[in-house]
């Protein structure tokens, strides 16, 4: 049994590979740019405009609207970052629809890979909008006692966000898998649907999860939310 | 070993590509339409403001124009009825002073008509009144009346005025000592007698009477000569009378006659018997 698409090894070269999780990481950025191109290929900026024009209107505004409440006023600016983030995790969860299909959110190899992103665009961020000494001064607050604290605290949530996603893709795939040996028929279905539901809900705590730590490093924190940023 | 670090790297850098794609094909482009449509849509919502404040402005500008026709129709329908008004009276007098006119016309026309009946009405009156008398008369009229007639008419001469008798003396002698004594019947041969008589004693001389009848005298006798006429009958009566009436109503007729001069012009029958012609 396979715990991860990182062990369908389709290409192998030392220590380069191309294994599944890269295949499918590709296919999914493959759909998502096509479908992109595609839509966004006959815009319309009046009032008339198609359906999938308005599907993604309301996917990107819902987006930024989510970025918005997280207390980023600017949430253009973060977009691209935060809403790639739930539109790859979102497709990956439900292309699990797909027969012969592996989310590559299921290897922990691509969930340590988004939260390290995270990791470096908090800070990157976070000195951005308030230079270096003002980010760095962040972590000696309010005592300097607190700094080895808010060092763990980064690794710790860093870590904390690539092994939920992995464990809750993973023992989707995982369920599936062991449902479709001992029932095989209406069961699965069931599961996949709480699976598609699932990865819903994990594709939007890591995006938010995301905004909110980007949101603490600029200091533009609101009271409610970090507390519901805690795993 | 879960985690394959040669993975997490390719996986990042797809990552950061898959960011890139979706900024480079995704967001922008539909960032971009929307920003265009929202901007159009304020477009239109300034010029829907505009408009709206233009037709606000519009409208004001239509009220206050309104007010002040409608103060201009006030005034000019309040002058109207002042002028209206005093052609209403202006007419109402002229109609006042042409219904006075002809009323004033009609009342005299009315008055002539009715003085033209009474003048009718009174000369008819007479002239039946005086037919009657003369029918009356002339029925009455006889012998012993034309004897009685022909006493009176001797009595007359007797008292006849000197002056009188000078003038009728003078006439006779023009004549030549002739005169012609009419009477509407034949006097008695005895009454004529003293007739001739008495004339010759009142102008002391031999006078030559002719006697005549005349019926036109209805009741009298009559003496003629030389244009001079010594007379008393009736029909001098009812003349005198006939022309004494006449004469009052001529004056009745004529409305700036006094009331008074009525009572004075009463018909009354001549006394006088005898008046030269």
């Amino acid at each position: 049994m396979r715990l991860s698409p990182d062990e369908i090894i389709f290409w192998q070269h030392g220590f380069l590979k191309l294994n599944g999780t890269i295949v499918f990481t590709w296919g999914l950025m493959l759909l998502l740019t096509v479908g992109s191109l595609l839509i966004t290929r006959k815009l319309s900026s009046g009032l008339k405009r198609s359906r999938w024009q308005n599907f993604l209107e309301i996917v990107v505004t819902g987006i930024a609207g989510q970025i918005e409440d997280v207390g980023l006023s600017q949430a253009r600016k973060f977009l691209p970052f935060l809403g790639t983030l739930f539109l790859f995790v979102a497709s990956a969860a439900l292309c699990t629809v797909i027969p012969g299909y592996e989310p590559p959110t299921a290897s922990l190899s691509t969930t340590a890979a988004l939260a390290l992103c995270v990791l470096v665009a908090v800070p990157l961020f976070g000195i951005k909008d308030q230079g270096l000494g003002g980010y760095l001064k962040s972590y000696i607050e309010p005592t300097v006692i607190m700094l080895p604290f808010n060092i763990i605290s980064e690794i710790s949530r860093t870590l904390a966000l690539a092994v939920r996603l992995f464990g809750n893709m993973m023992s989707g795939s995982m369920i599936i898998a062991i449902l479709l040996t001992i029932t095989p028929f209406v069961f699965p279905v069931l599961m996949t649907l709480l699976g598609l539901l699932t990865g819903m809900v994990q594709a939007y705590i890591f995006s938010i999860l995301a905004a909110v730590y980007i949101a603490a490093a600029m200091h533009v924190r609101k009271p409610g939310i970090a507390a519901q940023a805690a795993p | 070993m879960l985690i394959d670090w040669f993975t997490v790297g390719a996986q990042a850098l797809n990552f950061l590509v898959l960011v890139w794609l979706m900024k480079r094909f995704l967001y922008q482009p539909i960032l971009h339409a929307i920003d265009g449509r929202e901007k159009r849509i304020a477009a239109k919502l300034a010029d829907a403001a505009a408009k709206e404040s233009e037709a606000k402005s519009e409208r004001d500008k239509f009220v206050q124009k309104n007010d002040e026709f409608d103060q201009q129709r006030a005034a000019l329908l309040t002058k109207a009825s002042e002028e209206a008004q005093t052609e209403r009276q202006r007419l109402f007098d002229e109609a006042r002073q042409a219904a006075d006119a002809l009323s004033a016309k009609r009342q005299e026309t009315l008055l002539g008509d009715a003085r033209k009946l009474s003048k009718t009405i009174s000369r008819k009156t007479r002239e039946e009144v005086f037919a009657i008398a003369r029918k009356v008369l002339t029925d009455l009229a006889g012998a012993s009346l034309d004897e009685r007639i022909g006493d009176i008419f001797i009595d007359r001469l007797r008292a006849l005025s000197d002056e009188a008798k000078v003038v009728f003396a003078k006439a006779l002698k023009t004549a030549s000592g002739q005169a012609l004594l009419r009477s509407a019947f034949e006097l008695p041969e005895g009454q004529q007698t003293m007739i001739q008589k008495v004339i010759n004693e009142t102008f002391s001389a031999a006078i030559q009477v002719r006697f005549e009848t005349a019926p036109d005298l209805v009741s009298g006798v009559e003496l003629n000569a030389g244009g001079q006429k010594i007379a008393w009958s009736i029909a001098d009566y009812l003349s005198a009378l006939e022309q004494s009436v006449g004469e009052l109503l001529q004056e009745n007729d004529q409305p700036e006659v006094k009331p008074e001069s009525k009572a004075k012009s009463a018909p009354e029958p001549s006394k006088s018997t005898a008046r030269p012609q």
